[in-house]
């Protein structure tokens, strides 16, 4: 099981109902947020184009902040999901600071806290993470890799897509339909 | 201000013994704050109960639930499934509603304005003590000017309670900023047109269309959310979208084509394409000669109004009016010219809209699927009251002959004839004010304080200490839409449907719900009659039983869905169809213009440019606020706390501007703003204009996350051009300039 | 124009608008490692080239100031944690891809070592001193007679603290600035550097003081090839690591890194020492007390620096 999102930039249009979505259903302290949206914009007027993306941690298959975490707190969970175990974190910051997407935080409580795809919360129960299933435009999907009918294989099958910083060798699981 | 109503900050005296023990309570409850939204162990908790309600926090209304942890604490707000509104899913201002129920800035008491030491001050009040007050000022009133000098200015739910009371009392002055403010000339452009108006939620097929053509609209940023959902939809369905705007909005980055237009000229734009359509004779030949009237004088008109005339007016190159056209045709009849929704601009607003109508109806696309459906509403008896009183002068009769077209109360009328002129003591002597920052919503703050000024009663109700109430007499805390009821919603959508509110927990504090303000204050006027339930329960449920289902049912699904009555979603083929106008027919040529005095066909009116060294100051929605009132909302002003000032960097360079530096704005009425605002410089935007998100700039210090946030763009839209059709206040005419020495202009403010 | 702007406000503590999860705590926490390595690498050196009599600063007197240094360093460490109460984590487990686990787990060699190696050197600073305890006597012996594999481990355990300092900072390929391999030598050999120069300044033996100075003239040599090294290595790169060397030259930490730890804590007393060497009369503190310092601000400046490179995306 490899669980992945992609986000589709032609239909995001950056409102953030992800990022407040994210913060209601999983507790996240005012101030602080998991997911967060990033636009582009290339060119000279009036020749542009732009570019809108709902980020979040790219839960890689090949993790800098789990292979740097000094006690096994970030560890990899079922589906390649990428979690921080707070009574294990001794709140270093090495992860944070392994991060090439700053997709970490330390939270007021002191562990270092990020996106978990809605595991436990939602996905364990069969729903989809709380960012995808509130988007006004539809524009994220989830779902399981290996299977070849959940959302996300199929519209990566379809789409051209792309990852962020691919060079990191990070293996990100979150793609962005381009 | 003068002496008799100077502003105060709900801080003062009476609130003084809080306010000095504020500091500490504030400080509690905003780690209360924190703790209730934000405590840890996400999924440990359980979410035990859920209740419906639909959205307060814009017009577009979304049916959701909130769902409450086994505290009773609420922990999140979300779609409900079955909703035409929302289809399952919130906007983020409707997932952030949950910022304003526990918002530590709310009002929590009823407050009167008092004179201590020959200081106005504000005291708290029961309720009792308030409404007492109120009712007596009203029965003055009535007694010195009559019933009719009451009004009523409501944006939102509180509206139809407090309106049931004032046309009880005997006044039909019941006006909300959403008409003249906002889609009034849309609805009288295409009334004189189709003999119908575009409603709310707009009667647009989007999800079906094929070209989606938006004017001045920015889809995604006004996040009205079963639009943008649909939008999003046709993106997927490879529709072609084409955006009209001189920004290049989030929507037109997501467009196949961008006009970059130059501001105030889209009626050029408009009447070529009109002539385009009709040369080439890319129009719907079978629809119009079915349908209209009037093409014959249309086409003669438009002759001259060539895709080369328009360039010399838009900027924007012939050939892409062509080609644009082009791809109108290709879709037509599931086409949409977007009618959009705050379109009071120039002041020949009503006239652009019409030649929109004109465009929609030369391609087929009213009563098409992809373009204009048909609406139906489920009718739902009101609970049965004596026939209101018939008040002795009626709102159109104060506006001395002008706004024949308006089919909606003018707000903007109401506030003009408040204030005295000459012989003329003013028309209205007290307003209640319920759910509308009048001072951000109307433009020209100077001349609505004028009008306050000459009031004997200002009741403003609202959830937050927005700067009107620093003008009331007596300020009402009502609780936020989670904590109360309120009349059923029943919106007109492709099925008729009903959706319900009620309380998911006990109003906070001391504030009520408008529906008991209402009727308590009904009754110590001596007005039970029109309020005979016992309490909302029973008169909605009456309703609810009446349509076939109860309140007990809608408590447990929140939203009813309807079957339509007529199968008439779309025009059938060939089929007749009477339409509501002069003619029966779809009047390119409108006979209610011609009778009214104004052009019968559109015509393009050349409008001021900016002097040298000003900008076009044009404004706009962020998808993450609704006007000013979310500016305070803690979760929303997390994800945006201040409003930015879009600049051109040719424009920027000549200026010396850098993204991030703050400066202040000047407009051509030497209005100069409060607070500063950051420039974001953006090869997004013209280099005639400068672009800023509205509702920001908030001055009353009570609402601590607004305050000084960003830059008012109310109060430097000094100069209003008015739709003489219906009283509509252009707002896009104003122009700004930057002072970038910002703290010398403080120092000039403070002399 | 390519403009980039992140929508929703993000403005997570630390994170934003640029990463500062390390403060001052971890480049103190670096160069006490590494001061404390260089000098105990050289108490182990002579102790095994059978050079105590020769060297009686840096193989008796000057380890008693590591175990201080340790403990410091670790204080800083702890007081950087945000989760302070989980610090015992730390010990569970062993994760060897975690430069900060085997970090940690060094220090717990070497400090105990450094605090062996004072009680075995006690005599050396307090001549009457006396364990009291028949067991603390016997203990003492046992280490005495195993002094000389002693000096082997911690030769070897000081050799990975001073190299862990710059790799637990390299092994972080998301900020190029720290995402080169020479890290590791370069502070191993700053932190020998400031190791010798602490023992010039305690020694009071001249011939001792003269070793020592030649010694920390190598290493200012090798550690001035390192850091241009450093630098062709990241303009030969990808534009993430020219745009990181850049925060150098020309950019915001030009003037400190070529004036502060290039000039003043390398070249000049480079100058001295060779200077002292051709018999010029110096005083003797300041080459030494400019290496010292040059060596702190170093760690500041890679720590701060290195938080702010990124990649492009």
């Amino acid at each position: 099981m490899r669980y992945a999102m992609a986000v589709d930039t032609h239909k995001c249009v950056g409102c953030s109902d992800c990022v407040v979505a994210c913060q209601t259903e999983n507790n996240v302290p005012i101030g602080y947020c998991r997911d967060w949206v990033v636009e582009v914009t290339d060119g000279t007027y009036p020749n542009l184009e732009a570019e809108i993306r709902s980020e979040r941690c790219n839960h890689c298959e090949n993790s800098p902040c789990v292979r740097c975490c000094p006690t096994g707190a970030s560890h990899y969970a079922e589906g390649g999901v990428v979690l921080v175990t707070p009574e294990k974190c001794i709140g270093c910051g090495a992860c944070i600071a392994s991060c090439p997407y700053d997709a970490r935080y330390p939270h007021p409580d002191g562990y270092v806290d990020k996106c978990t795809f809605c595991l436990e919360n939602r996905v364990k129960k069969g729903l989809n993470p709380a960012c995808v299933s509130v988007c006004p435009t539809k524009c994220m999907y989830f779902g399981d890799l290996d299977d070849p009918n959940s959302p996300v294989s199929k519209v990566l099958k379809n789409r051209k897509y792309k990852t962020l910083i691919p060079e990191a060798g990070t293996n990100p699981q979150l793609y962005f339909l381009i | 201000m003068s002496t008799r109503r100077s502003f105060i900050k709900i801080s003062a005296l009476g609130l003084g013994g809080i306010a000095a023990a504020g500091g500490l309570t504030r400080m509690a409850m905003g780690s209360s704050v924190m703790d209730t939204i934000t405590k840890k162990t996400p999924g440990k908790e359980k979410l035990l109960h859920r209740t419906p309600t639909y959205c307060e926090i814009c017009f577009w209304q979304c049916a959701g639930w909130v769902y409450k942890d086994d505290e009773g604490k609420i922990k999140k707000i979300v779609g409900n499934e079955d909703d035409q509104h929302c289809n399952g899913r919130f906007c983020p201002r409707g997932t952030g509603g949950i910022g304003q129920y526990y918002d530590e800035d709310r009002l929590k008491t009823p407050l009167i304005r008092t004179t201590i030491d020959g200081k106005q001050t504000f005291r708290e009040a029961s309720w009792d003590e308030a409404l007492d007050l109120i009712a007596k000022k009203m029965k003055d009133i009535a007694g010195k000017y009559g019933t009719e000098s009451m009004a009523l200015f409501s944006h939102g739910s509180g509206g139809a309670h407090f309106g049931q009371l004032l046309k009880a009392f005997g006044s039909t002055s019941i006006a909300a900023p959403s008409f003249a403010q906002c889609r009034g000339p849309r609805e009288v452009g295409f009334l004189t047109t189709f003999g119908d108006i575009i409603y709310s939620p707009e009667r647009i097929d989007i999800r079906d269309t094929r070209c989606l053509v938006l004017i001045g609209s920015h889809l995604g940023e006004n996040m009205h959310n079963g639009q943008v959902q649909e939008m999003s939809d046709a993106i997927d369905r490879g529709a072609t979208i084409i955006t009209v705007d001189p920004r290049f909005s989030t929507a037109a980055g997501k467009s196949k084509h961008w006009l970059p237009i130059k501001p105030a000229t889209d009626m050029a734009l408009l009447l070529s394409w009109i002539h385009v359509l009709i040369e080439n004779e890319w129009y719907d030949k079978e629809y119009v000669a079915l349908h209209t009237t009037g093409f014959e004088q249309l086409k003669e008109h438009v002759k001259t109004y060539t895709p080369e005339w328009a360039y010399g007016i838009t900027t924007i190159d012939p050939n892409m009016i062509v080609e644009t056209a082009r791809e109108m045709r290709d879709a037509s009849p599931a086409v949409i010219i977007n009618p959009g929704r705050h379109v009071t601009w120039y002041g020949d607003d009503t006239q652009r809209l019409r030649a929109v109508a004109i465009l929609t109806a030369l391609l087929g696309s009213w009563g098409r699927r992809g373009g204009y459906y048909q609406p139906e509403k489920f009718h739902l008896p009101s609970f049965p009251v004596p026939a209101f009183p018939t008040p002795k002068r009626q709102p159109s009769q104060v506006y001395e002959g002008k706004y024949t077209l308006a089919n909606e109360v003018v707000a903007n009328g109401i506030c003009d004839a408040t204030i005295p002129t000459g012989l003329d003591k003013g028309k209205y002597k007290g307003w209640i004010v319920n759910g509308t920052n009048l001072l951000a919503a109307l433009p020209d703050q100077a001349k609505t304080l004028k009008a306050i000024e000459a009031l004997d009663l200002l009741v403003v109700v609202d959830t937050m200490p927005i700067e009107l109430t620093g003008y009331a007499d007596v300020v009402l805390p009502e609780c936020t839409y989670l904590e109360r009821y309120d009349m059923i919603r029943n919106s007109n959508h492709r099925q008729p449907n009903l959706a319900l509110r009620m309380p998911a927990t006990e109003p906070k504090y001391k504030s009520k719900p408008a529906e008991w303000i209402a009727k308590e204050l009904a009754g110590k006027l001596g007005l039970s009659a029109w309020f005979p339930w016992e309490n909302i329960e029973e008169m909605l449920d009456w309703q609810l039983k009446k349509a076939g289902t109860s309140l007990d049912e809608m408590k447990r699904i929140g939203v009813k869905n309807f079957p339509r009555e007529t199968d008439d979603l779309y025009f059938k083929e060939g089929e007749e169809v009477s339409f509501n106008t002069n003619s029966g027919k779809i009047e390119l040529y409108s006979s209610d213009m011609e009778a009214a005095g104004f052009a019968p066909l559109p015509v393009y009116t050349a409008h001021e440019e900016p002097p040298d060294g000003f900008y076009r100051l044009i404004y706009g929605r962020a998808p993450m606020h609704t006007f000013s009132r979310t500016a305070n909302n803690p979760n929303l002003t997390d994800l945006m706390d201040e409003n930015v000032l879009w600049v051109n960097p040719k424009v920027a360079k000549l200026w010396g501007l850098e993204s991030g530096q703050p400066v202040k704005l000047k407009n051509q009425d030497d209005v100069i703003s409060t607070f500063p605002i950051k420039v974001r410089v953006t090869e997004r935007i013209r280099w005639d204009s400068v672009y800023m998100v509205h509702g920001f700039g908030h001055n009353n210090p009570k609402l601590t996350r607004a305050f000084g946030r960003g830059v008012s763009d109310t109060e430097l839209i000094t100069r209003v051009h008015i739709d003489p059709a219906m009283g509509g206040t252009g707002m896009r005419g104003n122009f700004v300039t930057f002072i970038t020495d910002i703290n010398n202009t403080e120092k000039e403010a403070e002399v | 124009m390519r403009e980039e702007i992140i929508v929703s406000g993000r403005m997570n503590h630390l994170i934003d608008p640029q990463l500062h999860i390390w403060n001052w705590q971890i480049p103190l926490y670096l160069f006490l490692g590494g001061l404390a390595a260089g000098i105990l690498f050289f108490a182990a050196l002579y102790t095994i080239m059978h050079k105590e009599k020769e060297y009686p600063t840096a193989v008796r007197l000057a380890p008693f100031i590591t175990p201080v240094l340790l403990a410091l360093g670790l204080l800083a460490l702890f007081i950087d944690l945000h989760h302070k109460l989980y610090f015992w984590r730390l010990y569970t487990t062993l994760r060897l891809q975690s430069p900060m686990s085997w970090g940690a787990w060094t220090l717990m060699i070497v400090t105990p070592l450094s605090l062996i190696w004072c009680a075995l050197n006690i005599k050396y600073l307090f001549p009457r001193w006396d364990w009291k305890y028949k067991w603390l006597f016997q203990l003492e012996a046992f280490f005495r007679k195993q002094q000389l594999p002693l000096a082997w481990l911690m030769l070897i355990s000081s050799l990975i603290l001073g190299v862990y300092t710059g790799i637990l900072l390299s092994a972080f390929n998301a900020r190029p600035l720290w995402n080169t391999s020479i890290l590791g030598p370069l502070f191993l050999t700053s932190g020998l550097s400031t190791g010798a120069a602490a023992i010039v300044l305690m020694s009071k033996n001249a011939a001792e003081r003269m070793t020592f100075a030649r010694i920390d003239l190598m290493l200012i040599g090798i550690e001035l090839f390192l850091i241009i090294h450093m630098f062709m290595g990241f303009l030969a790169s990808t534009q993430v690591h020219i745009d990181a060397a850049s925060l150098f030259l020309g950019g915001p930490y030009t003037v400190p890194f070529w004036l502060f730890v290039v000039t003043l804590g390398l070249a000049i007393p480079a100058l001295l020492e060779i200077l002292e060497i051709r018999k010029f009369y110096m005083p003797p503190f300041i080459a030494p007390i400019l290496v010292i310092i040059g060596g702190l601000i170093f760690r500041f400046i890679m720590v701060y620096a290195g938080q702010a490179s990124r990649w492009l995306y």
